[in-house]
């Protein structure tokens, strides 16, 4: 783990007037005096504003402070949290976080195919490092629950499914070109269907 | 309550115990790394695994397990040994086989059971995990390669210090108990997780490659830095004192002692005055204790009793002061006060100038008014009773005094002595949270009381707690917190200004020709007059040294059998450690000695008589350790107007807690712990 003096942390941090607004809706689903339960999704709000500001998304220990002033909470109960899920950046990242899954189903389905692509479009050598160009991001992570539509590259929030090392680098180059492709089965499956379209339930039976 | 069966050995207990403590109930020690007793239940170092019939057919973590009915349990079946072997050795996984550097060796809890749950070969052949250390401050070292993850730090921080400081962070494998944020801990009480830690990840810093365990010579004691009277155990080899552990103490300290009181033994190695001192011709010269006592005897003899005059300071021991008292008596002197600071305490009664409640009976208290004291500064093993209180039903808390961070949530209501009187009277909205509460506690600090409009705020104090039921012979809610180990001791012996006698501000000024110095450090030497032959009678060269006359070279309380009253009124003995340095002799001798060479000897020849001598003046000396709690009988005041209070602030009794008297002043670890605490070390600058 990185101690967050090996990070180049902001001196300062404070909500802005989206964030504030996310956070109020946050703490309200709670009841009174437990609004220590908003933090996971409070670390999100810390994470997104960050990306929003300085293009990259991930949790300064200034953040957590803030957070945890705004919660009731020790700030080291926050920084628990934070380092215990992997979804919380604590170290800046590129613009685009590649997560790429490598658990049993994805790795039966060909997700070496996928990280060697994304090794060759991006130039990164390990885990959990940046791009020269700073664009992007890859983190191994274990399974992120869509095995149905294996192998899965999730880019930031997005899935993209069904992935092969060609798609993966047409991805990646239209990522870099600014586009947003449209996530979801790269081979245009019907959310969880067979591949190729509905095997079963073909027709409504007859009354 | 449940009637279960433990190794065959029936055992009744409370409803909602766990078998763990069931079976302490039945003599059967668990194994266990996690579980403390004064700490939530973690669960997590699975050593304690028991065997309970009539469940799934797999070993139960006892520490978390409630009792039921009928439960027949077995703590050494083939099951429970396979499964602690189990656990030891994941636990030896990625701990260091370091003993032989380790400090926490011939006292460690896992070494102990490793011995008897471990096996004698390793079958992981894999690199260890390495973890880098933290830096936690100047007291507290961390190994964190040998941390197996118990938690206990954690929780001790959080729980009962109150400073929540210290977490884990990362997950499984990756997991560190720290900080993540490097900083040294900010409580007064951060060094018991060195006693909690049951492997050798957290170690004393100032103790580091010292001594071993069982090199040591072991001697019970009473800690004298501050009031609390923390039972403490001293571990000497040869002629030093190398370390200072709490004893338990359920009444007192629990198993809890403050930093201070832990660390600044160091503080006794230097500036010590290890034989006697006489100034001639401006300049201090070592001379013999003949020639010493002769110069004092020069000066005494054929002087009136009223020019002589003596003041004993916050460490003293009870026998010393009581044979000063009586040596000033001989001479005829009445001026003799152990309120260093001028506390404008009644001596006239002892519920008057003790902490009647007792600390153990903090926690029977349902709401709290603390006047002109920061308890977390002035006492924090105190401190952390009221915590617990706090903790554990959620009391109110009213502070008079200026606003801090007491570890608990408390209310700010006015820094001046006239809120007393506005709760008195109603006007104030905490008046009614006290008048609700069946047992109201009040404390008040040295801070209210040494200052002009003292002996008001007493007995508005007074006054305030009797409006609002503190004053039944069921509930005695009245309190004073001091702040020195010897003045309850002082009091109760009358180490005051008898009829006609001065106090110590007409005794500095000028009162007396021959002032006697008894360890007092504490006031300003300046207002001395420079006439003033000036007596100084203790351990370090400090304040009253640098005044003195004449040094008498006496002995630190590791070095003498003392008595000491703590703030409570609890009478407590401590004993010899190591013999005072040099010439220096026990300080009820050295008074004793003089006596003889005044012609006056006082009735006493060993320390035995002068305990007589003691019980004879007051017999509450003759109750050791136990104390018994009174309601309050009498409700007439203290002296003082309650209505000639004052508006001006209160000002706090102990700015620095880590520096209050010659010990911990003259301590390198404690001058480290100021300079790391920031606001400390802000005021310094």
């Amino acid at each position: 783990m990185l101690s967050p003096t090996q990070v180049a942390q902001p001196v300062s941090f404070s909500f802005d007037t989206e964030s504030e607004a996310e956070l109020t809706m946050l703490i309200a689903r709670y009841p009174a005096g437990k609004q220590a339960s908003a933090v996971i999704p409070g670390l999100y709000v810390v994470q997104n504003q960050m990306k929003r500001h300085t293009g990259s998304a991930w949790v300064p220990v200034k953040g957590m402070d803030v957070l945890a002033e705004k919660l009731g909470m020790a700030p080291i109960r926050v920084y628990e949290v934070a380092t215990f899920y992997y979804m919380f950046n604590m170290a800046p990242i590129g613009k685009y976080h590649l997560q790429l899954c490598t658990t049993t189903p994805c790795w039966l389905r060909g997700s070496d195919e996928i990280v060697a692509a994304c090794r060759v479009a991006t130039g990164i050598k390990g885990w959990k490092e940046t791009s020269a160009d700073g664009m992007f991001t890859m983190t191994e992570v274990e399974c992120v629950g869509a095995c149905v539509n294996a192998p899965i590259l999730q880019v930031d929030d997005d899935f993209y499914e069904d992935m092969n090392g060609e798609r993966t680098t047409a991805l990646l180059a239209a990522l870099r070109r600014g586009e947003t492709p449209k996530m979801g089965s790269t081979i245009g499956r019907q959310t969880s269907a067979p591949e190729g379209g509905p095997t079963t339930l073909l027709f409504a039976p007859e009354a | 309550m449940p009637k279960l069966t433990i190794d065959g050995i029936e055992v009744e207990v409370p409803a909602g115990s766990t078998i763990l403590q069931a079976a302490e109930a039945a003599g059967i020690e668990i194994p266990r790394f996690c579980y403390h007793e004064r700490l939530t239940v973690a669960g997590n170092c699975r050593m304690c695994l028991v065997e309970v019939e009539k469940t799934p057919p797999k070993p139960i973590a006892s520490c978390a397990y409630p009792v039921g009915e009928g439960m027949v349990v077995h703590t050494d079946t083939t099951m429970v040994r396979n499964g602690r072997r189990g656990v030891m050795e994941f636990l030896l996984i990625n701990h260091p086989l370091d003993c032989p550097i380790c400090d926490q060796g011939g006292e460690c809890d896992l070494q102990d059971q490793a011995m008897g749950f471990g096996s004698d070969h390793s079958r992981y052949a894999e690199n260890k995990r390495a973890v880098k250390d933290k830096d936690l401050g100047p007291l507290v070292k961390t190994q964190m390669t040998r941390c197996i993850h118990c938690t206990r730090c954690i929780r001790f921080i959080t729980e009962i210090a109150g400073v929540p400081e210290l977490g884990a962070t990362d997950r499984g494998e990756h997991m560190e108990v720290g900080t993540y944020v490097e900083k040294a801990l900010s409580s007064e009480l951060s060094a018991n997780i060195i006693d909690l830690c049951p492997v050798g990840a957290l170690t004393s810093k100032p103790y580091e490659f010292v001594a071993r365990p069982w090199e040591l010579s072991k001697v019970d004691s009473i800690d004298v830095l501050d009031a609390v009277g923390t039972n403490i155990r001293i571990d000497s080899r040869g002629p030093e004192v190398l370390r200072i552990l709490p004893r338990l103490n359920e009444d007192v300290n629990e198993e809890w002692v403050g930093d201070k009181s832990r660390f600044a033994l160091d503080g006794l190695k230097r500036r010590r005055l290890d034989r006697p001192w006489l100034k001639k011709d401006g300049k201090l010269t070592a001379v013999s204790w003949a020639e010493a006592f002769s110069a004092i005897a020069d000066k005494v003899k054929g002087m009136s009793g009223d020019r002589i005059g003596a003041v004993a300071g916050d460490i003293c021991d009870a026998e010393s002061m009581l044979a000063l008292k009586d040596l000033m008596a001989s001479l005829g002197s009445a001026n003799v006060d152990c309120r260093q600071d001028g506390a404008r305490l009644d001596a006239s009664r002892r519920d008057f100038y003790t902490f009647n409640t007792s600390i153990a009976g903090i926690e029977e208290a349902d709401a709290v008014l603390l006047i002109g004291t920061n308890p977390r500064k002035e006492a924090p093993v105190l401190n952390a009773r009221i915590r617990k209180a706090f903790v554990a039903r959620g009391i109110p808390v009213g502070v008079i005094g200026s606003e801090t961070d007491l570890t608990y949530r408390a209310q700010q209501l006015g820094n001046d002595p006239t809120v007393i009187n506005a709760l008195n009277d109603g006007s104030h909205p905490f008046a009614d949270t006290l008048k609700n509460a069946k047992n109201p506690l009040f404390i008040i600090g040295q801070g209210a009381l040494a200052r002009p409009d003292g002996s008001a705020v007493l007995a508005a104090a007074w006054r305030l707690a009797g409006t609002m039921g503190a004053l039944t012979p069921e509930w005695f809610g009245f309190n004073v917190l001091h702040t020195a180990a010897a003045r309850v001791g002082g009091l109760d012996l009358g180490f005051v200004p008898g009829p006609n006698g001065k106090s110590v501000a007409q005794m500095l000024d000028g009162g007396v020709d021959v002032l006697w110095l008894l360890g007092a450090d504490e006031i300003d030497t300046a207002r001395i007059g420079a006439n003033t032959f000036v007596v100084y009678q203790g351990h370090h060269g400090d304040a009253g040294a640098h005044r003195a006359d004449v040094i008498l070279p006496g002995a630190a309380y590791t070095e003498k059998s003392g008595t000491y009253v703590n703030t409570e009124g609890r009478v407590q003995r401590g004993f010899l450690a190591v013999y005072p340095p040099g010439d220096a002799r026990e300080d009820w001798t050295i008074v004793r000695a003089f006596s003889q060479l005044m012609g006056k000897t006082l009735p006493y020849d060993n320390i035995d008589a002068l305990r007589m001598r003691l019980e004879e003046t007051n017999v509450v000396f003759s109750r050791i350790g136990f104390l018994p709690r009174f309601g309050c009988s009498d409700p007439a005041a203290p002296s003082g107007d309650p209505a000639a209070l004052s508006d001006t602030p209160f000002t706090v009794a102990v700015e620095n807690y880590y520096q209050t008297d010659v010990i911990s002043r003259n301590s390198p670890t404690m001058a480290a712990c100021s300079a790391t605490t920031p606001a400390l070390a802000a005021a310094a600058e």
